[in-house]
């Protein structure tokens, strides 16, 4: 209970601090005023949302914010409480807050045109959110409104336990990672659709091809380039949108100085780590510390100890940390194209900092991430495959065993692949429909392995302990967990050289509603089509994560699809009503998505 | 005109379409993208713009190519063409429209289908059949690479090719294969947007063009030094 209190402490002198910073300069914030979020407590909250000025690059721009904070603030609240809150609309535009991850009625859910009479919340009026916390952990909340979340309309939530927490730490911080561009968001998507790689200054170069020729031959670097070539597709589109215009915030901190959390020696430290972005995955370490993996999307895990993970736009994990010395150590959350970073400092005393790291190399996507299974490859001629001129076909491999035929054998060769972990549920053939070709689609995964113990491109071999799924156990025994009571199989799919994004070749605007019956347990398989990782936020209904391991299924809001790669996971039905579905990348969203009706 | 209206009857379904949120995930955007240069020869240095635009969406557009050639204060090449274009596979448009060349006199219209896209190796190809008046015809191929010296210096390679199916001796146009022409540029991309650039241009004529051209008192092969800016907006 000590803990508790110590922590308590910790957050209202964030508020004061936060007051006090916005006393002195109401008008614009500038990167690096304020130590620590503001924080609210509490079971009734008003929050206004309005434009702020801002600066975090040397330029004035204007930011979407909420009681003129970015972050906006950090809500606080208790387990089992029944919360409201009166969220006004200072803005000229129509706006929402989602509360992503928590379990609530649809009405409450805050999706304009997609939660149960909600459409938004017009400027100047008030709309009062109402809804029990029934859960609690690490969560976050954000606009679900145009592109308002890439402008700053996005805080975090800390819901306390009624239950002692079980693990222990003195001191609690919230880290929200995120992204901002001085641009239009407007301008980012039309950027995107006219030159795809419009923000890619990571593409290989001559320096690069010397060097594969040095290591490789002449030969041997043509036959490694020679499929993704003929594919048209490059081995570093790691992500579409990258430091080349964003600047990475640390619970709105730039990294030059960063956001700076302090611990007296010996003290046990827990980050709630948020990824706030539009667009972002960051690869996090804190060199020098291990860090124990204990939550992830707010629900407690079984401790790992890791020295990096990965997480996807809108995941959240809370880690805890032990300084056994009295120095300054770097929090390093590096964007996954490692064209920037997001820094925090972990000190004893505010005038020590720690070195920052060098990013990473640049890494390339390689045939996994293309999903073509090495393992049924083995021992193939590669360089004598013939995928010239039509990609399609020779990526195709799938369809054309599609005719009914039982894949059980090849099944089996691709279980293997995810560490020899057996999944309980037979695994699921993978087919394309007939909205699945043409020009909107570039390709199709070969063959879509479960990677869940890959720690993916850029992290693989690197010599620290990657956090994977494969490692997210929950905290509590799943044994009783209900079998599945049907499939659905979804695919991920877009041309990136066009920049559209659908599911199933459909995007969201043509699409039908998926129809959930309530008390259904639905398994859903994500087969991702392409060369980027989707993270999928299903909205309203837990997504218990198919890991391997079904004693202990951890329970997530949002998973990360590889690329190339399929994931499953279970959705037990238990709420009523509209929800949204879709993946979290800002601009893949518009189709990328799907309504779900639970009825 | 048909075209027109059905392109921009298209679009304002497509407008229509998204009701959550203000995010269109299909907007009608529009994109200019040019390379204007100046070529050194003996004698008044030609000017030459090659200019493409479209407004449109994901898969269907209005697609405009101009390019031409003043040399001193005469326009000695100018054409204009008005295309639709329509994605038809993950990395082609098929195009199809009109062409109207206004120089060299007299001005010769042209129907137009063309396949534009990026072909596997990441070629950039452009290639054309156009359709004359009196049953003459036309081949052009376009190709071009890029290979990137570093994330802002790129040097691409160009080669374009055209085949005529008659003579035309009004405008200086021999049966068969016409000209020639490689290019070889070297930019430096400020922005992505805007890119100035070196580079070299070698131009040859054949067959009948060539005989023509000779009879003009024209030069049949030239090798310039260019210098320009590569845009888009």
């Amino acid at each position: 209970m000590n803990n508790k209190t110590l922590s308590r402490r910790q957050f209202v002198t964030g508020v004061t601090m936060g007051a006090a910073a916005l006393a002195i300069n109401p008008s614009i914030l500038f990167a690096g005023m304020r130590n620590n979020i503001t924080t609210l407590t509490g079971n009734t909250f008003n929050l206004s949302i309005g434009e702020q000025s801002v600066n975090f690059t040397g330029t004035t721009r204007q930011a979407t914010t909420v009681n003129n904070s970015l972050p906006a603030p950090l809500l606080r609240l208790k387990e089992g409480e029944m919360i409201t809150l009166h969220v006004k609309n200072n803005l000229k535009e129509s706006t929402s807050i989602h509360w992503h991850g928590l379990i609530l009625p649809s009405e409450m859910d805050g999706v304009p045109d997609i939660s149960n009479d909600f459409h938004g919340i017009d400027p100047g009026q008030t709309f009062t959110y109402r809804f029990k916390a029934k859960q609690s952990g690490t969560y976050w909340y954000h606009s679900h409104s145009g592109y308002q979340e890439q402008t700053g309309l996005y805080g975090s939530i800390v819901i306390d336990p009624i239950d002692k927490d079980p693990f222990e730490y003195d001191k609690d911080y919230v880290v929200m990672l995120s992204d901002w561009t001085d641009e239009d968001p407007n301008d980012v998507y039309a950027n995107l659709k006219k030159l795809s790689d419009y923000y890619n200054r990571g593409e290989r170069t001559h320096s690069d091809l010397m060097n594969d020729i040095r290591e490789k031959g002449v030969s041997g670097t043509w036959n490694s380039r020679k499929m993704w070539n003929q594919m048209r597709m490059s081995q570093r589109d790691l992500s579409d949108v990258t430091g080349y215009t964003y600047t990475y915030l640390t619970n709105g901190h730039t990294p030059d100085k960063g956001w700076v959390g302090l611990f007296n020696k010996g003290e046990k430290i827990r980050l709630r780590f948020i990824n706030g972005s539009a667009m972002t995955f960051f690869d996090v370490r804190i060199p020098g510390l291990k860090m124990t993996v204990v939550a992830a999307d707010g629900n407690n895990v079984q401790p790992v100890n890791v020295d990096e993970f990965r997480i996807g736009v809108s995941e959240t994990y809370d880690v805890i940390v032990e300084p056994k010395d009295d120095m300054a150590y770097t929090i390093f959350a590096q964007d996954i194209a490692r064209s920037g970073y997001a820094r925090g400092t972990l000190t004893p005393n505010v005038s020590m900092t720690a070195e920052v790291p060098e990013l990473d190399k640049v890494p390339n996507l390689t045939h996994t991430d293309m999903g073509m299974d090495m393992s049924n490859m083995a021992g193939m001629d590669h360089g004598s495959m013939d995928m010239g001129g039509k990609p399609s076909a020779g990526m195709d491999h799938s369809k054309m065993n599609m005719g009914q035929k039982p894949m059980a054998g090849m099944d089996n060769s691709k279980m293997n692949m995810s560490g020899g972990k057996k999944m309980s549920t037979m695994d699921s053939m993978v087919t394309h429909a007939d909205t699945e070709f043409g020009p909107h689609v570039d390709m199709r995964s070969a063959s879509p392995q479960y990677r869940l113990d890959d720690p993916g491109v850029g992290l693989r071999n690197n010599g620290r302990k990657v956090l994977t799924y494969a490692d997210l156990r929950n905290l509590h025994m799943t044994h009783n967990y209900p079998d599945p009571d049907r499939e659905v199989q979804l695919h991920l799919m877009g041309n990136m050289m066009r920049y559209m994004w659908s599911i199933n070749g459909v995007k969201f605007s043509k699409a039908e509603p998926l129809r959930f019956k309530m008390g259904e347990v639905v398994r859903i398989t994500l087969v991702n089509d392409t060369m980027m990782n989707h993270p999928m936020h299903l909205h309203g209904l837990w997504s218990d994560l198919e890991t391997g391991d079904n004693m202990y299924i951890p329970r997530k809001h949002t998973v990360i699809v590889q690329p190339g790669a399929k994931i499953s996971y279970r959705v037990i039905v238990d709420a009523k009503g509209s929800w949204a579905y879709h993946c979290h990348l800002l601009y893949h969203m518009a189709g990328m998505f799907r309504q779900v009706i639970v009825a | 005109m048909k075209l027109l209206t059905i392109t921009l009857a298209s679009y304002s379904i497509a407008l229509s379409s998204l009701s959550f949120a203000s995010m269109e995930d299909d907007p009608v955007l529009t994109k200019v993208m040019g390379e204007v240069e100046m070529r050194s020869t003996n004698g008044d240095n030609p000017r030459v713009w090659n200019i493409d635009a479209w407004v449109g969406q994901d898969l269907n557009k209005l697609w405009i190519k101009a390019e031409g050639e003043r040399v001193g204060s005469n326009t000695e090449q100018s054409e204009l063409q008005l295309l639709y274009s329509k994605a038809v596979a993950p990395f082609w448009d098929l195009q199809f429209g009109v062409k109207k060349d206004f120089n060299p006199k007299p001005s010769r219209n042209w129907g137009v289908i063309a396949a534009k896209g990026l072909a596997p190796y990441l070629f950039e190809i452009d290639a054309s059949l156009f359709i004359g008046e009196s049953g003459q015809s036309a081949v052009r191929l376009d190709a071009e690479y890029e290979y990137m010296l570093s994330q802002k210096l790129i040097i691409s390679p160009e080669i374009e090719i055209n085949i005529f199916g008659k003579d035309d001796e009004l405008t200086g146009t021999g049966k068969g294969l016409s000209t020639v022409e490689a290019g070889l540029r070297l930019r430096y991309e400020i922005t992505r947007e805007f890119a100035p650039y070196i580079g070299i241009n070698w131009e040859k004529k054949y067959g009948n063009t060539a005989d023509f051209s000779a009879t003009e008192g024209e030069n049949i092969e030239d090798t310039q030094l260019v210098v320009g800016v590569r845009f888009w907006f």
